[in-house]
């Protein structure tokens, strides 16, 4: 009989330490900032002071130049990055699907990369960008052309900081590619080439469609930690020159320390995570519809 | 001949692979080169790939912990040892802790079948999307107005504790799933309570898993800036926050800052070493298996 009780509640014994400190230091934070966001509050204050003003904050942001640009910069970070890195990231990973004896070596060597810390990844290329000594002008001047400013103008800086993110994130790409062609089944791949299939062909229509459910939960991976990049465009540009690079990460943070607005940050946070839920919604829909859609293909062919 | 060998690939695929790993590598190597160079070296016009290298821009950031008279420190700035110091604490503890009760909870989610493990489940995936940038406000608020922890390496390991359980969670849930329940209920038929079946027979049998969750949560716990920026004050501050002042200074002395880098760089690339077969396994777990 205790034993049955027992049995009952353990799986709530498990749970409840992971469940107290979530509800307390990420469930909470997220409410209070949620209800921060209607607040005009400035650090000074505790929050009891600050002032109840309603939607204010979320509808001054849409008419805010600075905040537009940031979320433009987002997006258009964003994409370009996703884009590069999973052409990349795939294109090497059918490239190097072969036999080769130091597989091992190079994914470790590949993912290097993602493993240091962003800060530091930000001082490497920053120490590279440098416009005098950096490796980059260093070789241009040797050979003979202009110095480029790599991170004092608009548009090369923006370039920049894409350039090391995806030098940063395409092996997590790759590694992912990489592990859904290597269990794919062999068979469907022999039957092609027994049927005369072209390297192409196999490429095109039999790996990239096999592959496809991972890639794209790939993508969207990829597509919400993007989302997340802070450090490294805070250690190369700080968001600028101007707001070039600024992106929403790094302007919320300024907002809160630099114009001391805890509820403007808090509100565009609010729009951060929920175009981040969208994501999350749409990636969790998509594995749901895949696991049904094998699930009710497995039941086709055991019924025939 | 190459007919002789029929498996042996073109040259030019061999080119690419030198190619990549040059990219890949290459930026490191660049930096630890430079952490072996004097500041004047590496401004000077004149870029020699041959120079004696020097270990005195470690002496300058590790002064406190120098058991003899460096010659070239005439004042030891102790922030970056203090530093490293609060970094080792605030990564380990916070990784010890995820581990202990992130499995806890992965196991009860995947074993015991109780209302709500699929709203479970969900919220832990949508948790896992939460960028640190959005947790800054009310973190900095709560910590410092309601707990009164701020500035303390205890806030700091709480807030990380928060951030990294959903993706242990996660990943080790998969692990756990693996697990066939025969070996539990042999254990149970044996008399074992609910706890010694978790911690002397689960436990050891997802040891990689639990591999890939202690490096991914260490690694963010080491790594993450942001939260620890606005948490920490002067002595609290972590590693990448100091590194963040210090690259703020007008005249940067790029031989020091490149050596702390490298030191913060050096526990993740040794796990990567020691470890990359589970670090794999965690990264594609989620997203191949689904």
């Amino acid at each position: 009989m205790t034993t049955a009780r027992a049995n009952r509640f353990t799986p709530y014994l498990f749970l409840a330490p992971a469940a107290l400190i979530l509800a307390v230091a990420l469930m909470y934070p997220i409410g209070y900032m949620v209800y921060a966001s209607f607040l005009d509050w400035n650090p000074s204050q505790t929050i009891g002071e600050a002032e109840w003003v309603g939607l204010r904050n979320y509808v001054n942001l849409w008419s805010d130049a600075a905040f537009l640009e940031s979320l433009g910069v987002t997006l258009s970070f964003t994409a370009v990055v996703v884009v590069i890195e999973m052409i990349l990231g795939v294109g090497l990973a059918l490239l190097l699907d072969r036999e080769l004896r130091g597989m091992a070596v190079l994914r470790t060597l590949f993912i290097l990369p993602m493993m240091i810390a962003p800060i530091v990844v930000g001082l490497m290329w920053r120490y590279m960008y440098h416009p005098t000594v950096g490796i980059f002008n260093r070789t241009l001047k040797s050979l003979g052309f202009e110095p480029i400013p790599w991170l004092s103008d608009g548009s090369w800086a923006f370039a920049s900081v894409v350039i090391a993110d995806v030098w940063q994130w395409t092996p997590f790409i790759f590694i992912l590619s990489l592990a859904a062609l290597q269990s794919m089944p062999r068979s469907a791949l022999e039957a092609a080439r027994i049927d005369g299939a072209t390297g192409w062909q196999i490429t095109l229509f039999i790996k990239l469609p096999l592959m496809m459910p991972v890639l794209i939960v790939t993508a969207l991976l990829r597509l919400i930690d993007s989302f997340k990049v802070l450090e490294v465009i805070l250690v190369l540009t700080n968001g600028g020159p101007g707001l070039s690079t600024e992106i929403m990460s790094l302007r919320i943070s300024r907002t809160a320390s630099e114009f001391r607005e805890l509820g403007v940050a808090a509100a565009m946070s609010n729009y951060l995570l929920i175009l981040l839920m969208l994501i999350t919604m749409a990636m969790f829909t998509y594995t749901k519809i895949q696991e049904r859609r094998t699930a009710a293909q497995r039941a086709a062919s055991e019924e025939a | 001949m190459s007919t002789l060998q029929p498996k042996r690939q073109s040259p030019a695929f061999y080119a690419l692979l030198v190619a990549l790993i040059v990219m890949s590598v290459g930026p490191i190597m660049l930096m630890f080169t430079t952490s072996l160079r004097l500041n004047v070296d590496i401004m000077s016009d004149s870029s020699s790939l041959f120079f004696m290298p020097t270990i005195r821009n470690y002496e300058t950031a590790l002064c406190d912990f120098l058991w003899y008279e460096a010659a070239h420190i005439d004042y030891c700035d102790k922030t970056f040892g203090r530093a490293l110091i609060n970094s080792l604490i605030v990564a380990t503890v916070s990784t010890f802790l995820t581990l202990t009760i992130g499995c806890m909870a992965a196991y009860a989610l995947v074993r015991f079948r109780f209302m709500g493990r699929d709203t479970v489940s969900m919220t832990t995936l949508l948790m896992r999307m939460v960028p640190p940038a959005v947790l800054l406000v009310p973190v900095f608020g709560i910590w410092s107005f309601q707990f009164g922890i701020d500035g303390t390496l205890a806030g700091l390991v709480l807030a990380y504790v928060a951030l990294n359980l959903p993706f242990v969670i996660w990943i080790l849930q998969s692990f756990i799933s693996q697990v066939p329940i025969q070996l539990e209920e042999a254990a149970r038929m044996d008399g074992a309570g609910p706890f010694q079946v978790f911690f002397l027979v689960v436990l050891p049998l997802i040891k990689p898993g639990l591999a890939a969750a202690s490096i991914f949560t260490f690694r963010i716990a080491w790594n993450e800036f942001l939260i620890g920026n606005a948490l920490a004050d002067r002595d609290s501050r972590t590693v990448p926050v100091t590194i963040v002042n210090s690259i703020t200074e007008f005249n940067l002395d790029w031989g020091v800052v490149m050596a702390t880098g490298m030191l913060l760089a050096v526990p993740p690339i040794l796990f990567t070493f020691v470890a990359s077969r589970q670090i794999i396994t965690g990264m594609t777990a989620g997203a191949v298996k689904g």
